[in-house]
């Protein structure tokens, strides 16, 4: 039944479906809704899980490492900064293994302080070894929070589900929920084969010479590309359970022939999924939605480029002094293609500048008859600047 | 800093490819932690799958355990949380400490240990020294993790005790913070801190429990510097400001007193500390024989006061009858080896030491008449720590 709600709030009653038993969080903006809802939920006796009100984010990410070592279902959510001090924490979850679900309420990293939505944040720990999802509406959002204790579970992965700070989060969209009975079937009770158990001991985080450092961190590597059919294997159980799939690694929209694509994270590729159905591309084009950042999914990448003469590559975060991150990366899963698209990568939308319907016909303006740009901030209204710094 | 895993790299030995079996440990059965044992390697560590080291603790047969820990305990009157073979310096007094904290804490806890000398000295991948669940994240966050850990088992319905270890460096200084809201959401957690006063997994470098004066290798003594400048953080008093059940100090010293505060704070449903003195030979710079000596020394001086503390009152302090010169204390040790020399810079020092000293024996009321704690009492009679009747 679809009901109208907030994002936030949405997303604390998707927590609540999946039944953790430690939930730790810390406010801040714009992810501070989630753990406001999350902490009613619980004082309304809604929701029975321990919920640890931490001193900062580094120990809310501590508090669900410890919690899921311990077997239990954790579940935390940040933002921007909160995040930059979780970084520790999550590396060292992700290479113990340990499963548990983050949400990150993408907001910029300062300075300059901006509490508005781009995604520096969860890009600057892309080498974590945590899985990484990015939605595109809240609707994807519920979904893939509830898939993503099943991933991380069956994964043996932390797991961060990325929305759009304030557009997502903050933005009220009607919403369907599934039933508590569909989601007890879909998602079954936690059952950490390596918990800490004083019937059956484990030594978790030992020092690891150079003898074995590189093997563990092969097996890591492994499990993550391991990760990439279960993802899909779990939006496709999640299809037969609920009624919906949330997008497996990639989804594509538009006409299957363009020679025009645009890829994208997150919840830009709502509002160019808009101007694609108000027909504001004069020439036919596809938008190809990543949902999943980490694994990186090359073959499913280099099959939705198939036939793609110009791929516009979206960016909400860049790394000053090289350009676009997912620009990169999409260029290397590509290089060694016969034939391969010109790519175009741009950064739109950093610290929460409005991204408007009207950017696809202007990102396809952008493309024709020039030689591909290595990178560009495509919005930046240089004439505000110092000529020194155009 | 002092233990490169010597047998880790070479090829596991036939005695350390087979799982342990399972056997009943017997007071006495092994030699005592601490020795850099060649023989009493702790046994291969054989792991579901090769994940950032996790294993399976050595000398436990999990069947034998199951559901039985009450019969295990009873058997077992000196169950060895840690064992020895682990690779710390002669006579660290942080493995010895560890130990007896194991001993009088029984099977049924796990453990949260921070990044330091224990942590290193215990688990050199595939081996690990731990007989109890036990989980090392960062340097900063034992406190969190193991407040996780107790909302788990409390979520799950489990009651087994946890604690937290970590050393100086990771309590007074960078896990602070960690600690203090342990502290103040009441988690059922013990925190014990290994106080060997300075960071010695790193080389020794000061902490702000490093005491006044003392040389460390980021507190050097020159023609500038008298050692550390600052004075060694009160930090149990900050700990009970939070008006926690059971505060205490404790000395590696003092098995006896040590293993009771251990009990003591394990039956307290509650946030429970311990500072726990812990001389390091290598850091100090004294003999590996005179740990113990130098350890009693810091308490018969007054410089490392022995009390508890219950909701921030004072409830208890080990009674000094004749208080000792610091200075006997500080010649034993090189970290102090400055103060000796013929100046007046160093006199001062000394004696501002001492003031020190008899700051804590007036403000702790340490002079007793009661003999001096001997180190007999349930020495070997240890209770079940946990919580499971
Ligand atoms: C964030 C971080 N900073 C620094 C370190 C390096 N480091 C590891 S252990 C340690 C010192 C440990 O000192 P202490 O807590 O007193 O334990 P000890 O080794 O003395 O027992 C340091 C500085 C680290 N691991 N993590
Ligand atoms: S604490 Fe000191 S004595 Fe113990 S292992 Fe570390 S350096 Fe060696
Ligand atoms: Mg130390």
């Amino acid at each position: 039944m679809l009901k109208a709600l907030e994002g936030s709030q949405a997303l604390a009653r998707a927590v609540a479906l999946c039944r953790p038993g430690v939930v730790a969080a810390y406010p801040i903006t714009p992810q501070t809704h989630i753990v406001e809802n999350i902490s009613k939920l619980v004082a309304d006796g809604e929701m029975g899980c321990e919920l640890v009100s931490v001193e900062s984010e580094f120990s809310a990410a501590s508090v669900v490492l410890g919690a899921a070592a311990a077997g239990a279902r954790a579940y935390t959510a940040s933002s921007s900064q909160g995040i930059m001090l979780m970084s520790e924490v999550l590396y060292n979850m992700a290479g113990l293994r340990i499963p548990a679900v983050i949400t990150c309420a993408n907001r910029s990293v300062g300075a300059p302080l901006n509490i508005w939505n781009d995604q520096a944040d969860s890009m600057a720990i892309r080498d974590s070894g945590c899985i990484q999802l990015y939605c595109a509406d809240n609707q994807e959002g519920v979904d893939s929070t509830i898939q993503a204790f099943r991933i991380a579970e069956a994964t043996e992965l932390p797991v961060m589900v990325c929305v759009d700070g304030f557009v997502l989060t903050h933005t009220l969209e009607p919403i369907d929920l599934p039933s508590q009975t569909k989601v007890d079937r879909f998602l079954p009770e936690f059952d950490f084969a390596r918990r800490l158990d004083p019937k059956a001991p484990k030594s978790f985080g030992t020092l690891v010479d150079p003898g074995w450092f590189t093997e563990v961190r092969h097996s890591h590597h492994r499990a993550m590309q391991k990760a990439l059919p279960v993802i899909e294997e779990i939006d496709a159980a999640y299809e037969k359970a609920i009624g919906r799939a949330a997008g497996g690694l990639l989804k594509t929209h538009g006409p299957k022939g363009a020679k025009t694509a645009v890829l994208a994270l997150g919840s830009v590729v709502s509002t160019l999924r808009q101007g694609l159905n108000d027909g504001l591309a004069k020439t036919p084009v596809k938008i190809i939605q990543l949902r999943c950042f980490r694994p990186f999914p090359t073959e499913a990448l280099i099959e939705a480029v198939d036939g793609v003469d110009d791929l516009i590559v979206l960016e909400r975060a860049f790394s000053p002094g090289l350009g676009g991150i997912v620009g990169t990366e999409v260029t290397a899963a590509l290089a060694h293609l016969k034939k391969r698209p010109r790519i175009h990568n741009f950064a739109v939308g950093l610290g929460g500048r409005d991204v408007p319907v009207e950017l696809l016909p202007e990102l396809i303006a952008a493309t024709r008859g020039t030689t591909p740009e290595p990178f560009r901030i495509f919005d930046v209204e240089l004439d505000k600047l110092p000529a020194e710094d155009r | 800093m002092a233990k490169t895993p010597e047998t880790a790299k070479k090829a596991p030995s036939k005695a350390a490819s087979k799982p342990a079996k399972a056997k009943t440990a017997k007071a006495g059965d092994a030699k005592s932690g601490g020795a850099k044992g060649k023989s009493a390697a702790p046994a291969e560590t054989p792991s579901r799958k090769v994940a950032a080291g996790v294993g399976t603790a050595p000398g436990v047969d999990a069947q034998a355990l199951g559901g039985e820990l009450a019969e295990l305990r009873r058997r077992q009157p000196r169950f060895r949380g840690l064992e020895a073979g682990h690779r710390a310096c002669q006579g660290c007094g942080e493995a010895l400490g560890a130990r007896l904290v194991m001993e009088a804490a029984g099977p049924d806890v796990m453990v949260a240990n921070a990044t330091g000398c224990l942590e290193v000295f215990t688990t050199p991948w595939p081996q690990s020294a731990w007989r109890v669940p036990w989980i090392h994240s960062l340097f900063e966050n034992a406190a969190a993790v193991a407040s996780g850990m107790e909302a788990a088992l409390k979520a799950r319905g489990h009651r087994t005790k946890v604690m937290a270890f970590g050393g100086d460096g990771s309590t007074f200084d960078i896990g602070f913070q960690a600690l203090s809201g342990m502290l103040e959401r009441t988690h059922n957690v013990l925190y014990v801190c290994f106080d060997n006063e300075a960071y010695m997994n790193t080389g020794i470098q000061r902490s702000s429990s490093t005491p006044h004066a003392a040389a460390t290798t980021t507190s050097p003594a020159g023609s500038q510097r008298m050692g550390k400048r600052h004075l060694k953080k009160d930090l149990l008093q900050i700990i009970a400001a939070h008006h926690v059940p059971y505060a205490a100090s404790a000395s590696v010293a003092y098995a006896a007193d040590l293993r009771r505060k251990v009990r003591r704070a394990i039956e307290i449903e509650g946030p429970t500390f311990l500072l726990l003195h812990v001389p390091c030979p290598l850091g100090w710079g004294h003999d590996g024989a005179k740990t113990i000596e130098i350890a009693r020394l810091a308490v018969q001086t007054g410089l490392f006061p022995v009390v508890e503390l219950e909701r921030n009152e004072l409830a208890g302090v080990m009674p000094i009858r004749q208080p000792r010169p610091v200075s006997d204390y500080l010649k034993l040790q090189n970290r102090f080896r400055h103060l000796f020399g013929n100046d007046h810079r160093a006199r001062q020092e000394r004696e501002h030491l001492q003031a020190l000293a008899d700051h804590n024996i007036a403000t702790y009321h340490l002079l007793g008449e009661e003999p001096d704690p001997l180190d007999t009492e349930g020495a070997d009679t240890v209770r079940r720590g946990g919580l499971i009747a």
